[in-house]
């Protein structure tokens, strides 16, 4: 018994460990000081406020959804098709192919924002908002790939042949069986692309033009040490709406397998 | 029906059409930009104008140059010591979600784990220099509790920071392989090895650590290769000491514009961190059918 008790204190300390920076987040967002350190000053909201009144912030924060937006259903739409003809199909080569379309999960990010960098120069295109979301959608579709491979995987084939059966084609069976039954998982999948693409740095770094994402925009004003603890109300709101679309993601994650009538295995990833 | 006709309504052919369009986006935005670096890194660039007659001159400075040589060591040393921290980090979570936590919570626990991941990546390595600094919340705290009398000023701005604020990272992405590693062993193995009389230290070595090295092998590539390619955490916790190759990359890139030696010191770490994961991943294959 005493070694399990060693064990829950680990895993206290782990969490404590993975849990802080993001639970310091709004401790700084509320904290009336402009210098991000401890000991704490009081509360205020003139940090959000200041969030308000910064219109350089309001242009990132579009730029950012429209590429997020973009990027979600561009991703999702190519998941669909690389999930549905793994899962539906066999075909030679197929396990190749999957391995390469799933490859930019573990690039180091920096080869991929290099490698488009240097193509969209070569070519003598101008770096825009629309060279991030060709970034972008390569790093997402691995991810609804590897979602809608299970909502995919967890449907029940004979449902799309009792649908032929009864005289559907093959389109109006993928649309009136098929879709409905994945849906959850499609839903599922263009969160989880829209979230990373709102987060991502590294490429958008690389391949931003005179318009900044968010993030971008956020490296930007990490230099200026009086601009911190507005960026850290900016961080709060970020969290919680990251936190909004998870949970709504794994919420729909979570109904997709209890419609295709299979156990839940747990996990996004 | 032609010969055509009848490949066209194969199982095979639906299935090559039905991918084609994500295939051809994954050849267009990555084999063909990653042939263009490769090409790239053997030309040379005189501030905006490209000599395109083949050379070798990038690689020679990327391997000779005691500067890049120095960041590159480091780099991988670094990306090891994060890795090794990552998985001592996370298996004990994995093991103790797949043993002790009941079958019904342990999407949760999973769910739980994965959170920190997505707050935001810039916020998320900003706070470890809050955390780690001068008057930040490890001092603070050692200060407060008496166990120090003046800060400690060497965490924060060197490679342990780096390692720290890394292994931080990437630990979730370390958790879910070993724990669907372990989620896949037979219980009755286990059962089986303390029907034969092992203890259970006895029984995790012969038994489920085997087991899970698949796992531990999926984490340790997983973390190793995208750490190398971070600039973000060296430089803001890293200092003038904890910079790392990607660093150099990003500076040949954009302000030295010299992309051609970008491109080689960045397919040489490419390399170097493939190498090493082949090597790996090698040595387990070889370490598990032994075992057998």
């Amino acid at each position: 018994m005493k070694s399990g008790k060693w064990f829950k204190l680990y895993i206290a300390v782990f969490l404590v460990f993975l849990y802080a920076p993001a639970l310091l987040l709004p401790v700084f967002a509320f904290n009336d000081s402009s210098i991000v350190s401890f000991p704490l000053k009081g509360f205020t909201l003139n940090w959000f406020n200041v969030l308000w009144e910064t219109e350089a912030l309001h242009e990132a924060t579009k730029n950012s959804l429209l590429i997020a937006v973009s990027t979600a259903i561009i991703s999702t739409s190519l998941g669909i098709l690389a999930a549905r003809a793994s899962s539906r199909y066999k075909f030679r080569g197929q396990k190749a192919v999957m391995g390469f379309i799933m490859i930019p999960l573990v690039l180091p990010e920096i080869i991929v924002g290099v490698s488009l960098l240097v193509v969209i120069v070569q070519m003598g295109f101008d770096l825009s908002l629309w060279t991030i979301v060709l970034g972008h959608v390569l790093i997402c579709t691995p991810f609804c790939v590897a979602i809608l491979s299970s909502a995919f995987l967890n449907l029940d084939q004979s449902l799309e042949e009792a649908s032929f059966d009864l005289g559907q084609t093959k389109l109006a069976t993928f649309w009136l069986v098929t879709m409905p039954l994945v849906l959850p998982g499609v839903v599922s999948s263009m969160l989880i692309s829209f979230t990373i693409s709102l987060d991502e740095f590294i490429i958008a770094f690389f391949l931003a033009g005179t318009e900044p994402t968010l993030p971008v925009y956020i490296w930007g004003q990490l230099r200026f040490p009086q601009k911190l603890p507005s960026l850290m109300a900016l961080g709060t709101i970020l969290l919680i709406l990251s936190l909004t679309l998870l949970a709504t993601a794994e919420y729909f994650r979570r109904r997709s397998a209890r419609k295709t009538g299979i156990e839940d295995a747990g996990g996004f990833l | 029906m032609s010969g055509f006709t009848k490949w066209r309504r194969s199982e095979e052919a639906s299935g090559w059409l039905l991918v084609s369009p994500t295939l051809v986006y994954s050849i267009l935005m990555l084999a063909a930009p990653l042939a263009m670096v490769v090409a790239l890194s053997f030309w040379t660039q005189d501030y905006l104008q490209l000599d395109k007659t083949f050379t070798l001159k990038n690689y020679i400075e990327a391997w000779s140059e005691p500067i890049y040589q120095t960041l590159m060591g480091r780099s991988l040393k670094i990306s090891a010591f994060v890795t090794a921290l990552t998985i001592l980090l996370a298996f004990p979570v994995a093991y103790y979600v797949s043993f002790y936590v009941p079958q019904k919570r342990k999407p949760l626990w999973i769910f739980l784990i994965t959170i920190p991941f997505w707050t935001s990546y810039l916020m998320r390595i900003f706070l470890w220099k809050v955390i780690l600094g001068y008057n930040g919340v490890v001092n603070g705290s050692l200060l407060g509790l008496g166990l120090i009398e003046q800060p400690l000023s060497f965490i924060l701005y060197n490679q342990n920071a780096v390692v720290v604020t890394l292994a931080h990272a990437w630990v979730p992405f370390a958790i879910l392989p070993i724990f669907v590693a372990l989620e896949k062993i037979d219980r009755s193995l286990l059962e089986a090895a303390e029907d034969l009389g092992d203890g259970p230290l006895r029984r995790f070595i012969r038994v489920t650590l085997p087991l899970a090295m698949p796992g531990v092998v999926a984490a340790t590539v997983i973390v190793f290769i995208p750490t190398i390619g971070d600039y973000v955490t060296p430089r803001l916790v890293g200092g003038p000491n904890g910079l790392m190759i990607s660093n150099m990359i990003e500076l040949q890139f954009k302000k030295a514009n010299n992309a051609p030696l970008g491109a080689a010191l960045a397919l040489s770490a490419m390399f170097l961190v493939s190498v090493i994961s082949l090597i790996f991943v090698w040595l387990n294959r070889k370490y598990l059918v032994g075992q057998k």
